[in-house]
């Protein structure tokens, strides 16, 4: 396999690079991964799977009260109502930001992320100054994001220690009254989800 | 095991640097990293605490210098070599030892998202009863296991409040020593961030953890 590839333009890759070619190749060749599955995973996280999806579970929130109700009482199965489910969303649960709650989500042990919903985690989230500070210093956290949180907000900070995943259920912006689904969906970005941002109208 | 990886409450980081309009991956070979992580793992020869551990016991110098997906090869690499898919030699030479038949891949491109939306629950039916619940004030024990555990230092020895039952869940610490899975009650437990760090918290804050059984004592 190695000697389909263009050796001029290996020569500049990385030591890392060569080494996923030929632990890919070898794989192939001993028949234990397909490459059109592994084309197909990439693909998937790419450009199906992310934070949109999150988007949309909380602009139904914002919208269909029953909804709402729904997802609090049982997220896996809200969320599954949308169609997303499965690896590393299997048991989901929802927490609400409040004018007195702000709720921020965090892997202090690995980097347990809500795929699901939010796709796969970003470089911060994995990093060791955001697991190692988010539980002890998670105001100071959030002012690494620009965002106080006033003393009397009370900050819930949620270790994914298990197989539970969270997902944050940002508050919706005044003045977003006349908005519909469609438009409040755009204004929910992936760090609202997590608690490190809030969402502007 | 106390390894790095077990960072909550680590001073020495720095802060946190969010990169704006971030990609899914910096590279495409960490989406080949993923994927062949995953692709492997549908041969079933570990579970996901297994994984998690093989990633926990790469020497601490390296897990703090790789990369997620740096670890992520490291580990497949070792779990692969742990589970004879794959020899030394092979990987040293990049060549198929040609004594051993062709496989055929669990994990084909039509089986991919299925899959993935199908996921992995880990929780379970038990005829047990709850030891704990929702308001009961419990203990983290202060216990050292040498294996992988998701009982993090910092929290053990402290005293919380159980907030929410989940039911049965796998059990982590037998799971990734294949030694069985053996269910038990899982558990959201409150900490005050107070018990958790001392007077100078926020009286208000808090950090929730899932606990499971085998971890906690009654307070």
């Amino acid at each position: 396999m190695a000697d389909e590839h263009d050796h001029d333009h290996d020569n500049h890759l990385s030591e890392t690079v060569l080494r996923v070619k030929a632990l890919e190749s070898l794989l192939v060749e001993k028949g234990l991964v397909d490459p059109a599955a592994l084309d197909a995973m990439v693909d998937v996280y790419e450009n199906k799977i992310g934070p949109r999806n999150g988007a949309k579970v909380v602009a139904k929130a914002w919208t269909d009260p029953a909804y709402k109700a729904r997802l609090m009482a049982d997220a896996t199965a809200a969320i599954a109502e949308l169609g997303y489910s499965g690896a590393q969303g299997e048991h989901m649960v929802v927490v609400e930001n409040t004018p007195t709650v702000h709720n921020l989500v965090v892997c202090t042990l690995c980097s347990c992320y809500p795929w699901p919903v939010l796709g796969l985690p970003p470089v911060w989230y994995k990093s060791s100054a955001y697991r190692s500070r988010a539980v002890i210093d998670p105001r100071g956290v959030l002012k690494d994001f620009g965002l106080t949180v006033p003393d009397d907000v009370a900050v819930r900070v949620w270790d994914s220690t298990a197989e539970i995943r969270y997902l944050v259920l940002p508050e919706r912006p005044a003045g977003t009254e006349g908005l519909g689904a469609e438009a409040l969906e755009a204004l929910v970005t992936r760090d609202t989800m997590i608690g490190t941002a809030k969402v502007m109208p | 095991m106390n390894g790095v990886h077990d960072m909550g409450g680590m001073h020495g980081f720095g802060p946190v640097e969010p990169e704006a309009n971030e990609p899914v991956f910096h590279a495409p070979w960490e989406g080949r990293v993923l994927a062949l992580r995953r692709a492997l793992g549908a041969w079933r020869k570990w579970n996901i605490d297994a994984g998690r551990h093989s990633i926990e016991t790469l020497p601490p110098a390296d897990y703090l210098r790789l990369s997620y997906y740096e670890k992520w090869l490291a580990s497949a690499i070792k779990l692969a070599l742990g589970a004879g898919l794959i020899t030394q030699r092979e990987l040293e030479t990049g060549k198929r030892d040609p004594s051993v038949p062709v496989a055929t891949p669990p994990l084909t491109a039509d089986k991919v998202l299925p899959a993935i939306l199908k996921g992995g629950p880990t929780h379970r039916e038990t005829a047990a009863t709850p030891r704990f619940a929702a308001g009961q004030a419990v203990r983290a024990r202060e216990i050292n296991p040498t294996g992988h555990t998701r009982l993090p230092r910092y929290v053990r020895g402290r005293r919380g409040m159980i907030e929410r039952d989940h039911g049965a869940h796998v059990f982590p610490d037998s799971n990734a020593r294949f030694l069985g899975e053996n269910p038990q009650y899982l558990y959201t437990v409150r900490f005050s961030a107070r018990e958790l760090w001392g007077e100078a918290a926020n009286p208000g804050d808090a950090v929730y953890l899932d606990l499971w059984e085998d971890y906690l004592d009654v307070a």
